[in-house]
């Protein structure tokens, strides 16, 4: 038994909506020959309580990512300009909420 | 707990002298700060070594835990008490698969993890080398060995691995119903006539020790400890959890009016317990303390030599073997029709 290697078996990633109104969010994710397969499995193993109403399974090969060491040249704009928010702006208190 | 065998590493590690010191004190720097690690960020060798191996002895341990507890799904007594075992069981299954998925995502496939299972290479928590012999260890497994493995996982929601973490909260969202469900069958057993109450004592009698000793070797012995604790792995230690495992457990053994099978138990009082009504805060609470372990046990059942463990590991090998037929169809299946696709 030990000297036979097991064959893999592709990756899927999971996404499930919650409910209607909310995007469909990442769970985790699973092995299966196929998408069908796939597709029965999420079912059986993230949604085993009423977690939702509809399941999305992607290979887990087609995601591109982005690399984490890459993270301060990627995000740095989003730091640097506060401008974007609107506590940067003075609206003077007699004005009242805006 | 679940990854007891973390003291037996497969193999010693190469020194990796070479790893970058800034790369390393920028990790530690994080892991202290309370950051979440991520599969693709930079981590230590052996951080990533040693939470595939606790994370895939968890995994094992989920699936060969199905076992003593499949043994009664067809003998279960009321249809209610199959559907919950049932579910039980089959949450077991996704704990599993959950654990694996979080193992591979630091670069070992769940079909390697599977192998070293069935080869006997991987370890998976004593416990389940424990036979179950009646109806009541159904009870007691759920309220004892859920309830401790609870107490394992709650801090491990908060491991510095993300992956790990995620899937720590799910499973201790699950295991809450295993434990009810366990005490559940307790209780009508000690309600029951005087045969199901000595049947329910019976199963307590041989399942506290083996469940005293699943968290672990006592603090002094265990070698991993120390390097999981600074890297945020480990919130606690052993006899810390045990200790909280043990203060539930006693009132719980009293409700049903059970004794548990520890002449040396006793009530260490604190020095808030003198105060009457006056707010207690930790620290202060007294403690219960168990009588002396048989580690000689333990370590037995760890080297394979348990009531259960040649058993388990040839189920867990049958059931991949049965199995193979099926992954070879669903994998000749999936590729005829991407053929046909392409082809269309
Ligand atoms: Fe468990
Ligand atoms: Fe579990
Ligand atoms: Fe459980």
């Amino acid at each position: 038994m030990s000297d036979v290697k097991t064959p893999n078996t592709p990756l899927w990633e999971v996404f499930i909506r919650s409910r209607n109104g909310l995007a469909h969010k990442h769970v985790g994710s699973l092995h299966a020959a196929d998408a069908t397969m796939a597709l029965q499995a999420a079912r059986d193993l993230y949604t085993r309580r009423g977690e939702g109403l509809s399941i999305w399974i992607v290979p887990s090969h087609a995601i591109t990512a982005s690399d984490p060491a890459d993270k301060g040249m990627m995000f740095e704009p989003t730091v640097s300009k506060v401008y974007r928010h609107p506590t940067f702006y003075d609206v003077p208190d007699e004005v009242g909420h805006m | 707990m679940y990854t007891q065998g973390l003291s037996n590493p497969d193999a010693p590690a190469p020194a990796k002298a070479v790893e970058d010191a800034g790369l390393a004190a920028r990790f530690q720097d994080r892991v202290d700060a309370e950051e979440r690690i991520e599969a693709n960020d930079w981590m230590p060798e052996a951080y990533r070594r040693t939470l595939t191996r606790q994370i895939s002895q968890h995994a094992h341990s989920e699936i060969i835990g199905m076992l003593p507890e499949g043994n009664w799904v067809t003998r279960a007594p009321t249809l209610r008490r199959k559907a919950t075992l049932l579910a039980k069981v089959q949450d077991e299954a996704g704990h599993g698969l959950y654990l694996y998925a979080a193992a591979e995502t630091l670069g070992r496939s769940r079909e390697e993890m599977f192998d070293d299972l069935l080869s006997g290479k991987a370890k998976y928590s004593s416990i389940f080398n424990y036979p179950t012999l009646t109806w009541a260890d159904m009870g007691a497994i759920g309220w004892l060995v859920d309830g401790a493995a609870i107490m394992n996982q709650i801090p491990l929601c908060r491991c510095s691995y993300g992956p790990y973490a995620r899937a720590m909260i799910r499973v201790c969202k699950e295991e809450s119903f295993h434990q009810r469900q366990g005490y559940e069958i307790m209780v009508a057993l000690c309600r029951g006539t005087p045969e199901q109450k000595a049947m329910a004592q019976d199963a307590l009698d041989r399942w506290y020790w083996p469940c005293l000793m699943m968290f672990g070797p006592p603090d002094g012995d265990s070698t991993h400890s120390d390097q999981s604790t600074r890297w945020k792995i480990k919130r606690f230690s052993n006899d810390e959890l045990r200790q909280k495992f043990l203060d539930a457990l006693v009132p719980q053994a009293e409700y049903l009016g059970l004794t548990l099978p520890d002449p040396g138990l006793r009530f260490e009082p604190g020095a808030g317990d003198a105060v009457k009504d006056g707010a207690m805060k930790d620290g202060v609470r007294g403690h219960w303390r168990h009588g002396p372990i048989n580690w000689d046990e333990f370590r037995q059942v760890l080297a394979g030599n348990g009531p259960c463990n040649r058993e388990r590991i040839s189920a867990r090998r049958r059931a991949h073997k049965d199995g193979a037929w099926v992954r070879e169809a669903a994998a000749a299946y999936a590729a005829k029709q991407a053929k046909q696709k392409r082809a269309a």
